[in-house]
């Protein structure tokens, strides 16, 4: 009635409310009135439309038994890998360490002797821990390492006890490799090894 | 069987053990109602419901009902104590109270009842609206603003839908002429060739449509669930419940929505009587199905406003059950003299 007798009396002071022809929720729709056959309809559709939900297949992952498939390069936890004749790949440059946002790996190095060769550079690592609690498994180390020691497996449930048991030590690390992941990094390799004629890139 | 019962130490011991079961037997088919509402419920919003426990879920109860008995019973400082623990009582109480009058037919002729009194189905009434007392005096010791609405918002709920609840019977009354629940199940026609029991919903349609509808909101079940509303009132009169004060409620809630489905069959589906499946699984049948309808209802429905709920009960149940009384008197005048 308000509006009606504001539009009666005058132009109105302000242009229209901010609000498109289709926006809102209008108290009857298209001007029709509303009856209760038509609320009873709406009841009964409603109704239809549960019913039909109750006999469709359930869309639940029983998930400790059956798990959905991680994309191919999923980021889980860490794994230091080794070289075929079983030398390390770590050569303790601590790039990982320095490309790390949150500061959670720590590499010692230490020099390989002849008597003592650990991995195939100069240095291998002493020590090398990797804080899973701080970690936030972006990868940039695995983008760091020269060497491709370092790749990210796809397990993701990594709870536990205590807060000592998410420092993995090396000896965590080493861990042999799901087979899948390994034999992905060796049929297509995300960093090529830079020797001339095999890289596009080191053309000229 | 006949000379025990008519022995008076005889009837007692009888009595007692028909009870004895009858707990037993209601406190199961509780169990197993929240079971099956949750699963059904799951079954609506595409999930499983509780599969982990037993086979098909179906020990979620007994792991549910043994870590609520061994919660610490909390009964906060600033709350009216005895009220506080009497009024979770008087819930259980009232809702178990209902079942001393409904008749189950267990085989073919043989009817199992504790009480069958002449006035069964307003017995029924009269201990369910004790309902409001539980639920109210819980809202109100509870000492909680939340509660204390709940509890508000009960009261006046139940009272309201009382009357419809009350009104939407009449006429069945009418055409049977009795309030005992067994007359009521026993009801025979003879129409023509056919001449038998009849599932009164033939009759009196409109009735059930408004006992239904009443009958949600007797037991606060959703859509009608304003008194423990979570999401505005957290809980209502249940907020400052734990442990087995809750789970009393909780008890009550289930047991009385059986209660009805059970009084539905008996009042409107020809309670245990169909065609020649044996009465004791057709009345189990019958009462799962209204059941269903009930976890249907609650799985599809969203909750009426305060204001929506009391226009539906005035203005709407009401007058529609008072029209109903009225022309089922003159149908019955008109055909039957």
């Amino acid at each position: 009635m308000a509006d009606e007798e504001s539009q009666v009396d005058g132009k109105p002071e302000h242009p229209a409310p901010l609000r498109g022809p289709d926006e809102g929720v209008p108290a009857n729709p298209e001007g029709k009135r509303s009856s209760v056959a038509a609320d009873l309809g709406a009841l009964a559709t409603g109704l239809k439309t549960t019913l039909g939900e109750f006999f469709s297949p359930v869309v639940t992952t029983m998930y400790p038994e059956e798990k959905t498939p991680r994309a191919e390069r999923y980021r889980g936890r860490h794994y230091l890998r080794r070289y075929e004749n079983g030398l390390e790949r770590c050569i303790g440059c601590e790039l990982c360490a320095a490309a790390c946002p949150v500061g959670c790996i720590l590499v010692i190095a230490a020099e390989n002797t002849d008597e003592k060769r650990v991995s195939p550079g100069e240095r291998y690592a002493k020590t090398y821990e990797i804080n899973m609690l701080r970690c936030i498994f972006c990868g940039y180390c695995e983008d760091a390492c020269p060497v491709q020691a370092i790749v990210l497996g796809p397990e993701y449930e990594l709870s536990d006890t205590s807060r000592e048991k998410f420092i993995y030590t090396k000896e965590k690390l080493l861990e042999p490799l799901p087979p899948d992941v390994e034999a992905r990094l060796k049929s297509a390799t995300p960093h090529p090894p830079a020797s001339p004629g095999t890289s596009p890139q080191v053309g000229k | 069987m006949s000379d025990l019962y008519a022995n008076a130490i005889g009837h007692w011991v009888v009595v007692v053990v028909a009870m004895l079961i009858l707990f037993f037997v209601v406190l199961t088919a509780t169990a197993y109602t929240v079971w099956f509402e949750r699963v059904a419920l799951g079954r609506i919003q595409r999930r499983p419901g509780p599969n982990r426990v037993g086979p098909f879920g179906l020990l979620q109860l007994a792991a549910d009902g043994i870590k609520a008995a061994f919660k610490e019973s909390i009964v906060p400082t600033k709350t009216e104590h005895v009220l506080f623990v009497v009024a979770p009582c008087i819930a259980v109480a009232a809702a178990f109270l209902s079942w001393a009058v409904i008749p189950i037919g267990l085989w073919y002729n043989v009817t199992y009842w504790i009480a069958d009194i002449n006035i069964g189905i307003l017995l029924v009434f009269a201990f369910s609206s004790l309902n409001v007392y539980a639920i109210f005096l819980g809202g109100y010791a509870s000492n909680n603003k939340y509660s204390l609405l709940g509890g508000m918002r009960a009261a006046a709920q139940l009272i309201s839908y009382e009357v419809a609840l009350g009104l939407s019977l009449v006429p069945t009354f009418m055409i049977v002429g009795s309030l005992r629940l067994r007359d009521i199940v026993g009801y025979t026609v003879s129409w023509g060739p056919y001449h038998g029991p009849i599932p009164l919903i033939l009759l009196t349609p409109i009735g059930f449509v408004i006992y239904l509808t009443a009958a949600v909101a007797e037991t606060n079940r959703a859509p009608f669930d304003l008194p423990e509303a979570e999401q505005e009132l957290i809980g209502g009169f249940l907020t400052e419940y734990t442990g087995l004060k809750f789970i009393m409620y909780y008890l009550a809630e289930y047991v009385n929505m059986i209660t009805v489905s059970a009084l539905a069959v008996l009042l409107f589906f020809g309670g245990w009587y169909l065609w020649f499946v044996p009465p004791v699984l057709a009345f189990l049948f019958k009462v799962v199905l209204l059941l269903f309808l009930y976890i249907w209802l609650r799985g599809t429905f969203p909750r009426l406003r305060y204001d929506m709920l009391m226009r539906l009960g005035w203005k709407v149940l009401l007058p529609l059950g008072i029209v109903n009384v009225i022309v089922t008197g003159v149908i019955l005048v008109a055909t039957q003299g």
